[in-house]
């Protein structure tokens, strides 16, 4: 029975799992007092970081199946969107309620004269439509435009790794591998890259069929 | 985080008693002022007190006086309020609290060891800072290469709690100790063409791994004006909390200049030298519109990319609006006057 069941839902498993490991692993740090001697900004960084990965995970799901005929990732890109999401805006509350406490003004400041600042809120706007529309209600409702509204994921995606860039010091080179991969995803995305998914799915199919 | 050993830590009581040995020399050393006829009524009422209040304070409360320890010192050293023991135990001359000898000691920015800041200590425990020379020269009259024992027995220590502010906008309060880096330029005597003072930190990629990276151009490189390097507050320190510096914060010797960013402080220093023309700092090199060559802690000027106006104290919860010169203007502003700090971040 348990058997069965994981057989059938391990992907919606996994995605729980990897959704509230950070988190998990976040409390587990403060409650051993772990959070280092800069704590806000280790869990302004702690919440960001999960956001973003689960962001470019959620955004592979598709390519996943396209190319690699992982069909079971079409069933987590909505959980990876969401966790994604709930990741953004804890970064958010944690910047503006116990980084900042809720100074508007200070806040204001730092929103309009800090690229990096904008650019991380933009990308938490962009979800948020995204996440308000995520039901199968509303998914039925918007019909054709539902879809249309979704590729605001990858608008995301874009100011989310342009927020990182801009945030590091100095040394650049593990955001733009972040960038990078968005941008291969959102490459996978393009209609010319169609044959080549074609491709690999059928080359990915037959090497499973040949398993006995 | 590396558990940091109590066997390691300075106990209170030691530290307390060294703090009160230092403030009865400094007591010596202002009394020998007032023997020079400097000043004599400042002294009095502190000197009852000598046990619990470090006579720095009372030395400062003149202008006139020289920094009690330094009294045989250099170079238009300015009696300043902010360089020495403070009145109450463990505040600096604002009233902030010390900063956590933990955190002190185990959150480091120190990229040879690692860009992890509390994965400095662990990288860089062990690494070996006997025997350490350190090459003086340049457009100097007498170039010499000292060994940092000799540093520290010829131009002595003293006490100075700092404020250090970083440019990722945290900062510490810390008790140093070392020796006003003027000293150490009066006695190789500068000529007249040297403007600038270059330093260097140690290249050994085997012994600081993170020289393997090959995004920074290394060795780490600092420079000061002439004028900042021979300023009062500027300070080489050997230790800090009373006891020899640690790997991680830049054993045997490095620079403090505390209203600086936090990056102008060079550590390992096996290099100074005079110079003619502006020295290109690491941080220069890497990314010129971003770090400066005065990285004066300005909360009007900021990073490109990140607001300076304020700051997160190591161990505070709120923020803490960002002081200019970070908080040492009465005794360094006078080095920028007519200059546009904008422009020259």
């Amino acid at each position: 029975m348990m058997a069965h069941w994981l057989r059938r839902n391990w992907p919606l498993l996994a995605a729980h799992v990897g959704g509230w490991y950070p988190l998990a692993s976040l409390l587990l740090d403060a409650g051993r007092g772990r959070l280092t001697a800069n704590p806000i900004q280790y869990i302004t960084l702690h919440t960001g970081k999960p956001a973003l990965v689960l962001l470019v995970l959620c955004l592979a799901c598709t390519p996943a199946d396209r190319f690699l005929a992982l069909r079971p990732a079409l069933r987590v890109r909505k959980l990876l969107g969401l966790y994604a999401f709930g990741y953004a805006t804890l970064h958010f509350l944690i910047f503006s309620v116990i980084d900042y406490g809720l100074d508007v003004s200070q806040m204001l400041n730092i929103v309009a004269k800090k690229p990096y600042a904008l650019v991380g809120f933009s990308a938490l706007l962009a979800l948020l439509p995204l996440a308000l529309t995520s039901t199968r209600g509303w998914q039925q409702r918007l019909g054709s435009t539902w879809k249309k509204l979704h590729r605001l994921v990858y608008v995301a995606g874009l100011l989310a790794v342009t927020h990182y860039i801009w945030l590091v010091k100095s040394d650049v080179r593990q955001p733009l591998l972040w960038a990078a991969t968005v941008g291969v995803l959102l490459l996978a995305r393009w209609p010319a890259a169609s044959p080549l998914a074609a491709a690999t799915r059928a080359w990915v199919r037959r090497q499973l069929t040949r398993v006995p | 985080m590396q558990k940091i050993r109590s066997s390691e830590i300075t106990p209170a009581a030691e530290y307390v008693a060294y703090r009160q040995t230092l403030s009865r020399r400094g007591l010596l050393g202002a009394l020998a002022g007032v023997a020079g006829g400097v000043v004599a009524a400042a002294c009095a009422p502190a000197s009852s007190a000598a046990d619990v209040q470090p006579a720095a304070t009372m030395a400062a409360s003149s202008t006139t006086a020289p920094v009690p320890t330094t009294a045989a010192a250099t170079a238009a050293a300015p009696a300043i309020a902010a360089t020495t023991a403070s009145a109450a135990p463990n505040v600096d001359e604002l009233g902030n609290s010390f900063t956590d000898y933990a955190a002190v000691t185990g959150y480091n920015n120190y990229y040879e060891f690692s860009t992890d800041k509390e994965g400095v200590a662990p990288a860089a425990a062990g690494f070996a800072v006997e025997p350490w020379t350190v090459q003086v020269g340049g457009l100097v009259n007498k170039p010499a290469t000292f060994d940092v024992g000799q540093l520290r027995k010829q131009f002595g220590e003293e006490e100075r709690i700092y404020r250090l502010r970083c440019v990722e906008a945290w900062s510490m309060v810390i008790p140093w100790q070392g020796f006003q880096l003027g000293k150490l330029l009066q006695a190789v005597e500068p000529q007249a063409a040297a403007r600038y003072v270059r330093f260097e930190t140690l290249l050994d990629p085997e012994r600081m791994p993170g020289q393997q990276q090959a995004w920074y151009s290394w060795p780490y490189v600092e420079g000061l004006r002439l004028d900042e390097a021979m300023h009062g507050l500027t300070l080489l320190a050997t230790g800090l909390y009373g006891s020899a510096l640690l790997p991680q914060n830049g054993a045997p010797l490095r620079l403090v200049t505390p209203w600086k960013y936090g990056f102008k402080s060079i550590k390992a220093i096996v290099k100074i030298d005079l110079v003619a023309e502006q020295p290109t700092s690491l941080w220069m090199a890497a990314a010129p519109n971003e770090y400066g060559f005065y990285a004066n802690v300005n909360p009007q000027v900021d990073h490109p990319r990140w607001s300076q106006a304020s700051e997160r104290r190591i161990g505070e919860f709120s923020r803490r609006p960002t002081l200019p010169f970070n908080g040492y203007a009465d005794e360094v502003a006078g080095l920028y006057a007519g200059m546009d700090l904008q422009a020259n971040f």
